[in-house]
């Protein structure tokens, strides 16, 4: 892990910083400009779960490598509620009809790679990955 | 991916053109372009994207206010793109949907398939069509070695895919019915018991159930909460309800039917029918029974396959071509 670093999401301002510092990163490993705000609607959207549903937590942003490829790496962790099933959360039409935004399906479409933990009651792990082409 | 490759310059082609010369000739070349992007899947904040690096290109005095303001109406498309994105995902999801729905239509076909008894004397006419993609309706027949035929209609409460499923269910339970001397209202006891351990209580069929014996020509029929049928009595040409009573299968697994008996006479005819017959809703409301009478009448010079293709054209019209539900019409006409 060559560099990690971390905004807490407590309110609303803390999404508008996790995007800033998504968007420096992205800026830095050379992605263009579609790919940048790709990335930060990204980050915007898991940032923005997690201050609508889990009070807080934190989005971590971090570069990673894999051979001779570079990549960008948001990890959205939170202690909220946890997604009970995750299966219907990653159904296409099911948050975005209600208006309330992309959701996760539309995050994993933004990115490359996408994984997701969650424990109801202990809370959720989200790790997405974009890698430079 | 060629045209991608050739996209950049097709673009930078159009827009030059059209920023030299505002002509519906350039903004007809743009509009083919984006017939092009939609087809290769190129998203909006792409084409924005492109629109920037491109206009910076041909025309660096842009000022960069307006430069800034495009990579704000991208971060603003990427939205749109995602929503781009699911849309065609979900179209794909549909199209397997739909596939997947002509393969259980298939299927339902095969399971519910019957063959109409082709015996001297009698004369049948069937037709049944779903309003949707599946059939409610079912209709069966059956010949056993007394070469007595039986005739079965039935209709589920509902449409659609959940009402198919039931009838495949009545299908089975018909099969595993003995051979022979079935009397209709013991066939529908059986049935109904069926039905009640096996359906869901807000699920309820109706169903008729009828065996013609072409020896003495005695019709015997039990009804399950069945829309009645029609009697037409040839010697006086009077139409009558083929009523019986029962309680619909599935309600009550200690019901019990009653069985019924008519004498058929050269030339008269037995009418069954399933509610979206009835039930065909015309700008006046449903039609009525008597204007159903009128049609058999108008047709009543025919064989019975050509009354019931008759009925179901001229019903079909009269709703402006929208089955609202399954149409069943079954006519069984004693050769004079």
């Amino acid at each position: 892990m060559e560099f990690q670093s971390c905004v807490k999401i407590i309110n609303e301002w803390d999404i508008v910083a996790a995007r800033q510092l998504g968007r420096n990163v992205a800026k830095e490993l050379g992605f263009g400009s579609v790919d940048q705000a790709r990335i930060t609607t990204a980050i915007s959207e898991l940032a923005r779960n997690i201050y609508l549903y889990a009070g807080q937590g934190k989005v971590c942003i971090e570069k990673v490598y894999e051979g001779n490829k570079a990549g960008l790496k948001i990890i959205a962790t939170d202690e909220g509620p946890g997604i009970q099933d995750i299966r219907k959360v990653m159904e296409d039409g099911y948050t975005t009809s209600g208006g309330l935004g992309a959701g996760l399906p539309g995050v994993k479409r933004l990115m490359d790679e996408f994984d997701i933990d969650s424990v109801p009651g202990k809370g959720t792990d989200i790790k997405a990955t974009k890698w430079l082409r | 991916m060629d045209f991608r490759e050739t996209m950049e310059e097709k673009y930078r082609e159009a827009l030059s053109t059209y920023l030299s010369e505002q002509t519906e000739n350039a903004l007809y070349q743009g509009q083919k372009l984006s017939r092009k992007t939609i087809e290769y899947k190129v998203s909006p904040e792409e084409i924005i994207s492109l629109h920037k690096s491109i206009l910076m290109d041909i025309f660096p005095e842009t000022p960069a206010k307006v430069m800034h303001s495009l990579d704000f109406l991208l971060e603003v498309m990427i939205g749109y793109g995602n929503a781009y994105r699911e849309h065609q995902s979900l179209r794909h999801e549909q199209q397997e949907l739909k596939s997947e729905l002509e393969i259980a239509t298939n299927v339902q076909h095969t399971l519910l398939d019957t063959k109409i008894p082709d015996f001297d004397g009698i004369e049948i006419g069937v037709i049944s069509v779903p309003a949707k993609h599946m059939n409610g309706d079912y209709y069966h027949f059956v010949q056993d070695e007394n070469e007595c035929i039986g005739v079965a209609i039935a209709d589920v409460i509902g449409k659609g895919i959940p009402a198919a499923l039931c009838m495949s269910m009545i299908k089975y339970a018909m099969d595993s019915l003995p051979e022979t001397g079935n009397a209709p209202s013991d066939v529908l006891e059986s049935l109904n018991r069926v039905v009640e351990q096996n359906v869901d209580p807000s699920m309820f069929i109706t169903m008729f159930y009828g065996l013609y014996n072409p020896h003495n020509h005695i019709f015997s029929y039990a009804s399950a909460g069945h829309e009645p049928g029609f009697y037409y009595e040839a010697a006086t040409g009077k139409f009558r309800d083929l009523d019986a009573k029962g309680l619909l299968l599935g309600v009550n697994k200690k019901t019990k039917y009653r069985a019924y008996e008519k004498l058929v006479e050269p030339g008269d005819m037995i009418i069954l029918l399933s509610d979206g017959v009835t039930e065909c809703r015309t700008e006046e409301g449903f039609i009525e029974r008597e204007t159903l009478i009128q049609y058999i009448q108008n047709n009543i010079h025919l064989c019975a396959q050509e009354i019931v293709n008759n009925i179901y054209k001229q019903l079909e019209k009269l709703q402006h071509f929208q089955l609202r539900d399954d149409f069943t019409l079954i006519i069984l006409k004693r050769e004079v």
